[in-house]
């Protein structure tokens, strides 16, 4: 009975290994795209930004601090985004996109405040609003992943090396025993037959 | 589906355009007010973008958000160059594939 149930789950711990071994390949492709993209995205903000930044700087130079800081503390644009979830291999990882379909460059203040240097950085930034958004989608994901991928791994190996091994050893013992116990009790008939006939 | 504004955390002199370009921004002079502001925005606002020069030291703080699909919080490079993107690269990719692909040095 004992050794029934043992084959039983031996073959579910076998199956069990085998999906999520295939699991683990997949998602670490997955991940490798993700990874990829990622550093991508992350050289090109990297640059985009300090060149954004820089120029403000110099637009903060040329102005002075308080105008600059009345100038840009309402902002006419008002962004919202969407933020949905999408599955990567049972893993949720977000989904963000701007509501508006292009990104307004309406300026919170006048021409005569402000130097065309902050204008331009401005709208460099909301240029670059999207592929921020991109980025952090994407960086989340390979963040989730990377822990989702390590958790797995360790899945497969405790059924490959620990399960799996254990539950063949156990198996091949229950069986010793059988055949131990049924050699036994056929040389007892033997020699009670023998004893017998003689 | 949900919606959300976006937030930025950083030192004023790098935030101030973010503003301008419709994100709201929180200022944070030192590393102990934006751990403050971060746990307070991450509360209200799905994706937050922080200046990269507290990520470092708030390290423990992100990995907390980190079990969930959101609040999304990425750190931009702002500012002073510490490269965090390179380093958060290469240890998600050990964690996972335990091999260096990209930088293969």
């Amino acid at each position: 009975m004992e050794l029934k149930k043992l084959k039983a789950r031996l073959s579910t711990a076998e199956r069990g290994h085998k999906l999520l071994k295939d699991k683990s390949d997949e998602m670490v492709r997955r991940f490798t795209v993700l990874l990829k993209e990622d550093k991508r995205l992350r050289d090109e903000v990297e640059g985009d930004l300090a060149a954004a930044l820089k120029q403000f700087a110099l637009a903060g130079a040329l102005t002075a601090p308080y105008v600059q800081e009345t100038a840009f503390s309402m902002p006419t644009v008002n962004l919202q985004a969407d933020c949905q979830t999408e599955s990567i291999m049972g893993v949720d990882v977000p989904k963000i996109s701007l509501s508006a379909a292009e990104v307004p460059v309406a300026l919170p203040y006048a021409f005569s405040e402000i130097t065309s240097e902050a204008d331009g950085s401005v709208r460099m930034v909301s240029a670059l609003l999207p592929k921020l958004l991109r980025l952090a989608e994407v960086e989340k994901a390979v963040r989730l992943l990377s822990y989702e991928i390590e958790r797995n791994k360790r899945r497969v190996n405790a059924l490959e090396y620990i399960m799996i091994p254990q539950l063949e050893e156990t198996i091949k013992y229950i069986r010793d025993k059988l055949d131990e116990n049924e050699r036994a009790s056929i040389v007892r008939l033997m020699k009670v037959g023998a004893s017998a006939s003689s | 589906m949900m919606q959300g504004k976006m937030a930025v955390v950083g030192p004023s002199e790098t935030i101030t355009v973010f503003k301008a370009a419709g994100v709201d921004a929180f200022a944070a002079a030192d590393e102990k007010s934006a751990r403050e502001t971060l746990r307070r925005v991450a509360h209200d606002y799905p994706v937050v973008f922080l200046s990269e020069e507290y990520a470092g030291p708030l390290q423990d703080l992100l990995k907390r958000f980190d079990e969930e699909a959101y609040p999304v919080v990425l750190p931009i490079p702002a500012g002073k160059e510490t490269g965090y993107g390179e380093a958060f690269l290469k240890t998600s990719m050990e964690r996972a594939l335990g091999v260096d692909i990209l930088f293969q040095k």
